[in-house]
C-alpha cells in the first residue's frame, strides 16, 4: 500500500481527541510541563470538532461560588439525586470545586457569559446554568488548546493505543490515520489523555433515511472514547447507564432554556397535566426515598430526569400523546421569543430549520416533544466511561491509585465522555477534567513512572495491517460481483451500522421496545453481537472516508458489547424511563446500590463484572 | 437539513471541506467544486456553511420529515465578533433576523501564554490546584474547598 508511514516520537502527553475534555487538557497541560512535548491528535478540525462543535447557548455546570450561589457538594448531591445514587462523588467534587475557574477563564477568553445587570452575577438560566453566546464557544477554547500544543494534528482517527512491551499494562502511544491522506500515523508518548467522545448511533435513531444523522448527541460522537479504551483493557464502570432525552420532536432542540428560562411547560395531547398521575405507582416502583413528590415540591428537590421521562413515556402509550411544550404563554414577550429563537441557533439550527419548514410558530402553536433514542455518553445527565482513579485528598481507598483521572491502565487518563460515574460535567466539567487529567500525567512523568517504554516494530506493523485491512478487503472481493452494494464476502459500514442499531434497539432496550429488555433478549443479543462481531473483521472500505466509518463502527461496536454486558450485570430497573428490566422492574438498594465495573480481556475479548462500593458525600456531623 | 452547495457560487477553495466536523464536505473531481457525500451523516451544525467565503452553502431540511421552501440563512462575521440569522418559514408568515455576539474581545487576544508563566512550585504540583488557582475559583482570596474546608466526608453505604 501507497500510505507513509509518520512518526512522531518523544511525546510526553499526546491528547486523543480536542473536544472540550481534549482541548482542557492540551491547555493546561502546558502549564505543568512547561518544556515537555504536548501533541493533539483529532478526528475533525480542533476548531470545530466534538460535541460543542455547534456551540451552545449555556454553560450547564457552574457553581458561581464568588456569587454566593452554590457550593461543590451542593452540585454532588444534586447530581446523586437524579443519577438515581449512581455517581462517583469523589470525581464530581473535584470537578465541581474547581469548574468555576476554568469559566472565569473562559470569560477572559473573550466568550460572551450574560450578565444579569441588577445583581451583577452571570445570568441564570437554572440553579446550575449560566447563559453564553456560545456560537464560537468551540474555537475560542481550541484557540487556549492550540496556544499550548506542540503540535495539533487534525484529521487523524486515531483507531488504538499503543501499550508498552517493557511493562504490563502501560500505555505508550496511540496509532490511526490521516482520512484525507490516508497515511498511518504513529504517536509514541509517555501519556495519553483520551479524550474522545461518547456515542450517538448505537441505538436505531428515530429519525430514517437522509435524517439519520439528526441525532440528540453529534453523529461524529462515535464511542471512541470507550472503543480505545475497552480494546486496551481498561476498566469500565456504568456503562449500562445509557440516556434517553426528553426534547423537541425530529430537530431534537434543547429544552433546558424553555423549561427553566422561558418558564414553559409540558401537557398531554388535550391539554392535561399528566405527570404527577404516573407518580404514585413509579414511586412503588423505585422506593419513596428516590421519588416523593410533596417532598420535592416542598424542598425543590428535583424529580430525576429519567422518572420524569418514564411519566412522558406511559402517558403517551396510555394514548394521551403526543406530549407538547406549552410556549404561547412565553412567546408573547418579544423578548423571551427572541430568547427561544437564540437558543436552536446558538446550538442547535436544526431544530429553527424544521419549525421553519412546517410553519410552527411557538408563539401561536405548542410544538411536540419525544423522547429520544438512548445514547452512552458520560457528561450530560449519564456517567458512563472508564473507571478512573480521584484526587488524592478527596478518594476513598477503592477509588484511589495514584493520578487523578487516570485509568486502571497506567498514563492512560481520561477527561469528558471518557471518564465514568460524573455526570453533570457537560462543557465547562469536562474542560475541568482535561485539566485536572494533564496535571495529574505531568506529575506521573515527573514521578518517572514513564521511564523504559519500548514499542516495537512488530505491535506498529501489525496495527497498521490492522488499519488498513478493510481497504484490502474491498480491493480482494468488490470485482467479484458485477456492481452495487450486495457482495457474499464483506459488509460496508454503513449495513454494518444498520446491524448494530437494530441490535441494541431490539435487544438492549431501544425506543422501538418502549425501551425495555430482560436477560433473555440480553443474552440472545450478545449471541447476535459475538456474530456480528466475526462480521466485522470483514467489513470493506472503498475508499478512505469510508475507512473512517469502518473505524467508527467498530468502536461503536466495542462501547455497545460493553453495554450489552453491563446492561446484563444489573439486575434492576434502576433508571426507569432510561430503560427496564422486564425480569426485574424495581429498584434493588438491597444488591444493586454499587457501581458496575467492567473489564474485557483485550487477548480474549472475555468480559469481567465486578461490583464496586458506593461513597456518597455527607456532612461531618452525618452518620 | 443536509447541506447542498450551490454550482453557480462555490469556487472549490476547500474551506468547507476543511472544517466539516463529519468529514462529509468533500471536493468533486470532475467539477472542482464542494459537495455533501453523506447527507445522512450531517448534523446541521452549519460549520462549513459559516466557513463559506462565497455563501455558497445552504441547508435543505431532512427530506424525512422537513418540507421544501423555508430558509435559515447565517453571516458570521469574526471581525465584528457577530453573527448574523434570517430565519424564513415555508408559508412566508414569519420572516425573523436575529443577532448575537460571538466573542467580547479581538479574535485570538485574552489567552496567557502558559509556557512563560512562572513555574509552579512542587507544593504546587503536589496539592490539588490548577493553573490560575486558588484565585479563579472565587476570583478573591478564598482557597480551594476541600472535604475538610467545607465540612464533609465520603461515607460508604446507601444515601440519598
Amino acid at each position: 500500500m501507497a500510505y507513509e508511514t509518520i512518526i512522531e516520537d518523544e511525546i510526553d502527553i499526546l491528547v486523543a481527541g480536542a473536544g472540550l475534555g481534549g482541548t482542557g487538557a492540551a491547555f493546561e497541560a502546558r502549564y505543568w510541563g512547561q518544556d515537555k512535548k504536548i501533541v493533539v491528535a483529532e478526528k475533525a478540525n480542533i476548531m470545530r470538532s466534538g460535541a460543542v462543535a455547534q456551540g451552545l447557548y449555556a454553560i450547564n455546570c457552574y457553581m458561581g461560588t464568588r456569587f454566593g450561589e452554590n457550593n461543590p457538594e451542593d452540585h454532588v448531591r444534586y447530581a446523586r439525586i437524579d443519577l438515581m445514587g449512581m455517581v462517583r462523588e469523589d470525581l464530581a467534587f473535584d470537578m465541581a470545586r474547581h469548574v468555576d475557574s476554568t469559566v472565569h477563564q473562559f470569560e477572559d477568553w473573550g466568550l460572551p457569559i450574560m450578565r444579569d445587570e441588577k445583581k451583577g452575577n452571570y445570568l441564570r438560566e437554572g440553579r446550575w446554568q449560566i447563559m453564553i453566546h456560545g456560537e464560537s464557544y468551540k474555537p475560542i477554547v481550541a484557540e487556549a488548546a492550540k496556544k499550548s500544543a506542540d503540535k495539533v494534528f487534525n484529521r487523524i482517527c486515531v483507531t488504538h493505543l499503543l501499550m508498552d512491551e517493557s511493562k504490563e499494562n502501560r500505555v505508550a502511544g496511540a496509532v490511526g490515520f490521516n482520512v484525507r491522506t490516508g497515511n498511518y500515523h504513529v504517536f509514541k508518548s509517555k501519556t495519553v489523555i483520551c479524550g474522545a467522545g461518547g456515542a450517538s448511533n448505537i441505538f436505531k435513531p428515530r429519525s430514517v433515511g437522509e435524517g439519520a444523522g439528526r441525532v440528540w448527541y453529534a453523529p461524529w460522537s462515535s464511542g471512541s472514547a470507550y472503543g480505545l479504551m475497552i480494546e486496551a483493557g481498561a476498566k469500565m464502570t456504568q456503562m449500562e447507564n445509557r440516556i434517553v432525552l426528553a426534547r423537541f420532536k425530529d430537530g431534537y432542540g434543547p429544552v433546558g432554556a424553555y423549561f427553566l428560562h422561558l418558564k414553559t411547560y409540558t401537557q398531554n395531547a388535550y391539554g392535561e397535566e399528566y405527570e404527577s398521575k404516573w407518580f404514585p405507582e413509579l414511586q412503588k416502583m423505585v422506593g419513596k426515598e428516590y421519588l416523593d413528590p410533596e417532598v420535592s415540591h416542598r424542598t425543590h428537590r428535583p424529580i430525576p430526569t429519567c422518572l420524569r421521562n418514564h411519566a412522558l413515556i406511559n402517558e403517551v402509550n396510555a394514548g394521551r400523546g403526543p406530549i407538547h411544550m406549552v410556549t404561547m404563554e412565553a412567546f408573547q414577550d418579544p423578548h423571551l421569543e427572541e430568547i427561544g429563537w437564540h437558543n436552536f441557533l446558538g446550538m442547535t439550527v436544526g431544530q429553527a430549520v424544521l419549525w421553519a419548514a412546517t410553519d410552527v410558530d411557538p408563539k401561536y402553536e405548542n410544538p411536540e416533544l419525544t423522547t429520544s433514542e438512548p445514547y452512552v455518553m458520560g457528561s450530560h445527565a449519564t456517567g458512563c466511561g472508564a473507571w478512573c482513579s480521584g484526587p488524592e485528598d478527596v478518594s476513598p481507598d477503592e477509588y484511589f491509585w495514584g493520578y487523578n483521572r487516570m485509568t486502571t491502565i497506567e498514563g492512560l487518563f481520561g477527561a469528558g465522555d471518557a471518564v465514568g460515574g460524573t455526570p453533570h460535567a457537560f462543557s465547562s466539567g469536562s474542560f475541568t477534567e482535561g485539566r485536572l487529567a494533564a496535571k495529574a500525567a505531568c506529575k506521573y512523568i515527573d514521578d518517572g513512572k514513564a521511564e523504559g517504554i519500548r514499542v516495537t516494530d512488530d505491535q506498529i506493523n501489525r496495527r497498521k495491517e490492522e488499519i488498513y485491512k478493510p481497504l484490502e478487503t474491498y480491493k480482494v472481493y468488490s470485482n467479484e460481483v458485477v456492481a452495487g452494494t450486495v457482495n457474499p464476502n464483506f459488509i460496508n459500514p454503513r449495513q454494518g451500522l444498520d446491524r448494530l442499531q437494530k441490535m441494541m434497539d431490539e435487544y438492549c432496550g431501544g425506543f422501538g421496545v418502549n425501551y425495555m429488555t430482560n436477560d433473555k433478549l440480553l443474552n440472545i443479543g450478545l449471541k447476535k453481537m459475538a456474530i456480528f462481531g466475526e462480521d466485522l473483521e470483514n467489513v470493506a472500505a472503498s475508499d478512505i472516508h469510508e475507512l473512517l466509518r469502518a473505524w467508527e463502527l467498530k468502536h461503536r461496536y466495542l462501547a455497545s458489547e460493553s453495554v450489552f454486558h453491563h446492561t446484563l450485570f444489573r439486575k434492576e430497573t434502576r433508571w426507569p424511563g432510561y430503560y427496564y428490566r422486564g425480569d426485574a422492574l424495581h429498584l434493588d438498594d438491597e444488591n444493586w446500590h454499587v457501581l458496575t465495573v467492567s473489564r474485557r480481556d483485550p487477548k480474549t475479548g472475555d468480559y469481567t463484572m465486578e461490583k464496586a462500593p458506593l461513597y456518597h458525600l455527607v456532612g461531618d456531623e452525618e452518620g | 437539513m443536509p447541506t447542498f452547495v450551490y454550482m453557480t457560487r462555490c469556487d472549490g477553495c476547500g474551506h468547507c471541506v476543511d472544517i466539516c466536523p463529519s468529514d462529509i464536505m468533500h471536493i468533486d473531481k470532475t467539477l472542482r467544486r464542494a459537495y455533501n457525500i453523506e447527507p445522512n451523516m450531517c448534523w446541521e451544525c452549519y460549520s462549513c456553511v459559516k466557513a463559506c467565503p462565497h455563501h455558497a452553502i445552504d441547508v435543505r431540511g431532512y427530506a424525512d420529515f422537513a418540507p421544501l421552501g423555508h430558509s435559515v440563512r447565517v453571516h458570521r462575521d469574526e471581525e465584528k465578533g457577530t453573527i448574523a440569522w434570517r430565519i424564513k418559514f415555508r408559508n412566508g408568515k414569519k420572516d425573523m433576523e436575529l443577532l448575537a455576539p460571538i466573542t467580547t474581545k479581538p479574535w485570538g487576544t485574552g489567552y496567557p501564554n502558559l509556557a512563560e508563566e512562572p513555574a509552579p512550585s512542587q507544593e504546587m504540583r503536589d496539592g490539588e490546584l490548577l493553573f490560575n488557582e486558588p484565585k479563579y475559583v472565587r476570583m478573591d482570596d478564598g482557597g480551594l474547598p476541600t472535604l475538610e474546608s467545607n465540612g464533609l466526608k465520603l461515607k460508604a453505604g446507601v444515601a440519598y
